[in-house]
């Protein structure tokens, strides 16, 4: 299969999982129900489809899809294949935010994805700080370790408040830092889209450096690219982005890791289609997560970071063992 | 002059003694400078100076007659290219990928690949005689296919001037030879081509001027016959050597075995 041929079927897919989405949750909504929904406007189909499952779904959608091209972004810029968008000290930023927030505020709605997402910046910040050396270089190596630095010591904070707080809020805090949608409404997705929407526009207008940045730093200098001007942009626009996401749905990992591996197989290493490509299978894979989570123990509900960690493992493992063979 | 450095000093933090000091040079189009001298010598120091990567603690390069460090990265590759002495893929790349990143200079971010870059994409693959390769995965490449295509990447920028730093090294006879020709033809083109290589043998038969750095300064420049000259080259490198002439303009260097004498077998 050409790889132009292999475009109908991503986009195929996400729409298929986008219909499993509204279809599936705490209870099985099929066709006629959704049918209905659309067609009568006081009906509890309606709501449950327009109020509860679109807003959803659309989220779902939008952060899969950040995270997605996110982790793309980041593993060309350190040039690995097993970064992540979590890698960089950022889940360790926002876990600790999201874990004061409800040690302090109790289970207050709105404190948990402020205070995260305040972490995330307050992280991001430092593993910047620490990995601009000599005043004007980003080294990405320094970055790595910065990102392990940080996040390990916002940790072991986390852990200490954790060990302290009440059995509920344990159990509210740990949920959280699993990642779900439970939370998804219009407004929600309206936030998340007002921090989220600028940092993909960065990064698809990023698409050419981040090819030359896979070619090694000083090659990609002398092929054109502004190197320090490129790597603090990619580096900055990914971790916001991915705060955003983590601001409205919590950490949900393993999406930004294995998606854009997978695409690199199924569109080539070219970001100008493979960004287009991960945000899509991305934003995809996680609504059929999601989809997954809320109904197969339901009425509970699982994170939906279990499901990505459930299905994507074995993926990854999958993909290690074809690229190596 | 196309490249132009101008008494350039560059003095690494901490150390003893400076890496570059006071070393002038240019490269004209339709000529081949070859810079040559011991490990350690300053090569690469003044390479990257020259290209803007490094800034000199005094005295200046100039591109076109302008700061290189004046220049935006993405206006200096339409006029320099560059063959790094190194360089991994990361990931699988086709040969037509690879060459095609030497458009994107051309290119911006949302333009796609006109049918103009395609036309120079053809004819740099035939130039570079890559055409066959274009398919393959850049990891599946031998080091001379991978040198040559690296050598297309850098044409397709469509630059006045071409830095290459030993290209030749851990290539056999032949593809060393071909790369040589390929450069050699691309001069005649017009190209100003500025070529480290530590095989100053093929330099003498290829340059038409050898500049000797060492101890980052310069010893000797001028035409392989003015610098290949065994009191020279013997002080450069610290090693008994004879030059014999092979053919004219174009003397050969032989290093000595020890107890060797210096005159005719």
């Amino acid at each position: 299969m050409t790889k132009a041929v292999r475009w109908p079927f991503l986009v195929g897919g996400a729409l298929l999982a986008i219909l499993a989405g509204l279809v599936f949750g705490a209870t099985f909504n099929g066709p006629s129900a959704l049918i209905e929904g659309i067609g009568s406007p006081d009906s509890m189909a309606r709501t449950i489809l327009i109020e509860v499952r679109l807003p959803r779904v659309v989220l779902a959608f939008m952060v899969g899809g950040g995270l997605g091209i996110a982790g793309a972004a980041l593993q060309a810029l350190v040039r690995n294949p097993l970064a992540d968008p979590y890698l960089l000290g950022l889940s360790g930023g926002a876990g600790l935010g999201a874990v004061l927030a409800i040690a302090v505020a109790g289970a207050a709605p709105w404190a948990v994805p402020v205070s995260a997402f305040v972490g995330a910046l307050t992280a991001i910040f430092l593993v910047y700080r620490l990995s601009v050396v000599a005043g004007r270089r980003l080294d990405p190596r320094v970055l790595l370790l910065a990102g392990v630095v940080v996040g390990s010591f916002a940790g072991a904070i986390m852990s200490a408040i954790m060990v302290l707080a009440t059995a509920s809020e344990l159990r509210n805090a740990f949920l959280w830092l699993l990642g779900g949608f439970g939370a998804a409404s219009w407004q929600a997705l309206m936030v998340y889209l007002a921090y989220a929407t600028l940092p993909v526009a960065v990064l698809m207008l990023q698409a050419r450096r981040l090819d030359l940045l896979t070619m090694g730093e000083e090659t990609a200098q002398f092929l054109g690219a502004d190197i320090e001007r490129t790597k603090r942009v990619i580096y900055l626009t990914a971790s916001l982005l991915t705060a955003a996401a983590v601001a409205v749905s919590g950490m949900i990992g393993f999406v930004g890791l294995v998606v854009p591996h997978a695409m690199r197989r199924v569109v080539g290493p070219l970001h100008t289609t493979l960004l287009p490509a991960v945000f899509i299978a991305s934003g995809g894979f996680l609504v059929l997560a999601d989809a997954i989570a809320r109904s197969i123990v339901a009425p509970i509900e699982l994170p939906v970071g279990v499901v990505t960690a459930l299905v994507g493992v074995p993926l990854f493992a999958l993909l290690l063992r074809r690229t190596l063979r | 002059m196309i490249l132009q450095a101008e008494s350039l000093t560059i003095h690494y933090a901490g150390a003893p003694t400076p890496a570059l000091s006071e070393v002038s040079l240019g490269i004209t189009p339709g000529s081949l400078l070859v810079l040559g001298g011991p490990n350690g010598s300053g090569k690469t120091t003044l390479l990257r100076a020259l290209l803007g990567v490094l800034s000199p603690s005094t005295g200046s390069v100039s591109i076109d007659g302008r700061a290189v460090a004046s220049w935006p990265r993405r206006e200096l590759a339409r006029r320099v290219g560059v063959v790094s002495q190194r360089e991994e893929v990361w990931v699988p790349l086709s040969v037509e990928e690879v060459v095609t990143m030497g458009r994107y200079a051309h290119l911006g971010p949302l333009t796609p690949i006109r049918p103009p870059d395609r036309a120079v994409i053809e004819q740099v693959l035939q130039r570079c005689d890559v055409v066959e390769l274009r398919t393959r995965k850049a990891e599946t490449l031998s080091g001379g296919e991978w040198q040559r295509v690296r050598i297309a990447r850098a044409l397709a920028q469509e630059p006045q001037a071409l830095v290459l730093d030993e290209p030749g090294n851990a290539l056999d006879v032949r593809h060393e030879m071909e790369v040589m020709e390929l450069i050699r033809t691309l001069v005649d083109d017009g190209m100003a081509c500025l070529l480290i290589t530590h095989h100053l043998n093929l330099a003498s038969r290829y340059a038409d001027r050898i500049v000797l750095l060492d101890k980052g300064r310069i010893v000797a420049e001028g035409t392989p016959t003015d610098v290949l000259q065994e009191e020279i080259l013997t002080r450069v490198f610290g090693w008994p050597i004879a030059v014999t002439p092979w053919r004219a303009g174009s003397p050969q260097f032989i290093p000595l075995r020890s107890g060797e004498g210096a005159g005719e077998p």
